[in-house]
């Protein structure tokens, strides 16, 4: 067991565990921020996605040892700001959520695009969501909810 | 449980890597879904591991002279946006897994995985690349293709880390590279295949063929190679026949869940083919 802080959605926290153990457990079960969903655990449907010091990762592979020092955004910490609200708002909009088990990925890694490409074109969009699977909406909801978003979102990014 | 380690600076790593044999974790993508357990419990590593992520000496890309640097820990998607970098191995990274993926995945992860599907591999045998490692005491560099000795088997001895990949420079060749996956997306190679042509006044100067998931190594024949350089078209065009032959020799490709041998090697001779077309138009 180890003491590992980090930044979680701007504010200093410690958390005692195994290093080895999951960003996504962690985060679930002791800081109970339970937007962060575990769909296949491999890195491959980006249920679990998350923001390291700004980037899109799938919180299921990163262990905590990896997390000392870092900076870590859920969906929690951004679903009420500007960025969050309008992006939420355009997906709801746009009939981009059905079940909604993949929507906490998805808005995390379409806030990850949008900061880096404020006006992404559709390829851009589907590469950026390229890891995170929907099993409902067929995907054209998801991509018209981000060209929404990034419309709507004029200068905010 | 198994022990556990979080060094901070690469002294402090190769000095625990000595005294205790920790594996290093880098990226995890490969490490933490091998040994995934059940949800919300700890995977299950068999030996001691030590989290390398955050050790920031392990990151970045230079220019050394002739050649291009990028430290081991550097995350795969900095490797894709890096233009130091040759764009056949940018391009190639951009292929690999998704955009969370690549923020977290390395280079040296992706080689000492050993997997003779691993993309980056394939490219940076055709680029000639060297490794570099490191211990408490001391730093030895090898050809790529020397480290990897079979699938999922290299040179790396139990005190040493790998601390850069280093990629002597080229002359602007012309680069042919294909994946081939299941889907775009998240899928592992069911073969690969990276091309490198570098021609003057019309003979060729230089020529990589480098050949991925076809044998339980990369495929790379410095001697088939050799063989073609000073060629011009129309002496390349009488050799073609018989340097694909020697090729297809190479080509021992085995079923797996991703694809069938038959497959494997009905594709990859296609793909040569189509470099070889490249090869001839470069040559005119
Ligand atoms: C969903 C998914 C999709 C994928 N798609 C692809 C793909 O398209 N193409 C592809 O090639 N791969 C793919 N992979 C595999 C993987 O992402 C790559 O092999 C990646 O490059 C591994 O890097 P890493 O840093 O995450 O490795 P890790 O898991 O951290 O480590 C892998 C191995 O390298 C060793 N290692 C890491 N760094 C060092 C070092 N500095 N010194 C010594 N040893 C070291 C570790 O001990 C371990 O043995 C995919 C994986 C997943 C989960
Ligand atoms: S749960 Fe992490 S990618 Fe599927
Ligand atoms: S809305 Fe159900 S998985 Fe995407």
């Amino acid at each position: 067991m180890r003491d590992i802080s980090f930044t979680l959605n701007g504010g200093k926290v410690k958390v005692i565990t195994d290093p080895s153990s999951r960003l996504l457990d962690i985060l679930r079960e002791q800081l109970g921020l339970t937007a962060v969903k575990e769909g296949c655990g491999e890195g491959e449907c980006g249920a679990c996605s998350v923001l390291k010091n700004g980037k899109l990762v799938n919180s299921c592979l990163v262990p905590m040892g990896s997390v000392q020092d870092t900076e870590i955004s859920t969906l929690e910490g951004i679903r009420d700001t500007d960025e969050g609200k309008c992006i939420i708002d355009s997906f709801a909009e746009s009939g981009a959520v059905q079940c909604g088990f993949c929507t906490p990925g998805m808005v995390m890694a379409a806030a990850a695009l949008l900061r880096e490409i404020p006006k992404p074109d559709e390829m851009q969009i589907r590469k950026a969501l390229s890891g995170n699977l929907c099993r409902c909406t067929g995907y054209n909801m998801i991509i018209n909810g981000i060209q929404l978003a990034a419309k709507r979102g004029d200068g905010i990014w | 449980m198994v022990k556990s380690f979080m060094p901070r600076t690469l002294t402090e790593a190769v000095r625990i890597r000595k005294e205790t044999g920790a594996v290093p974790i880098a990226g995890g993508t490969d490490l933490m879904v091998r040994y995934r357990s059940i949800a919300g419990t700890l995977p299950a590593f068999p030996w001691p591991v030590m989290f390398i992520s955050t050790i920031d000496e392990l990151k970045g890309v230079s220019l050394e002279q002739d050649t291009v640097v990028i430290k081991a820990g550097t995350e795969l998607s900095v490797v894709s946006e890096s233009p130091l970098i040759h764009q056949v191995l940018r391009d190639a990274v951009c292929q690999m897994a998704a955009p969370s993926l690549r923020n977290m995945g390395t280079l040296a992860g992706n080689i000492c995985n050993a997997s003779p599907a691993g993309d980056a591999v394939c490219v940076l045998y055709a680029l000639n690349a060297e490794v570099e490692l490191a211990t408490e005491k001391s730093m030895r560099r090898m050809p790529l293709s020397d480290f990897i000795t079979g699938p999922g088997v290299t040179e790396l001895r139990s005190n040493e880390l790998m601390t850069a990949i280093r990629i002597p420079e080229l002359k602007s060749a012309v680069s042919f590279y294909k994946k081939v996956g299941t889907r775009k997306a998240n899928a592992l190679s069911k073969l690969s295949c990276t091309g490198l042509l570098y021609t003057k006044h019309n003979k060729i100067v230089d020529m990589r063929l480098a050949l991925g998931a076809v044998a339980p190594v990369v495929v790379r024949s410095v001697e088939l190679e050799k063989s073609v350089y000073g060629m011009s078209r129309t002496e390349f065009s009488t050799y073609e026949n018989e340097l694909f032959q020697l090729y297809e020799k190479l080509i021992v490709p085995i079923d797996d869940q991703r694809s069938t041998a038959e497959y494997r090697k009905s594709t990859t001779c296609s793909l040569i083919k189509e470099f070889f077309r490249i090869v001839k138009e470069e040559l005119s």
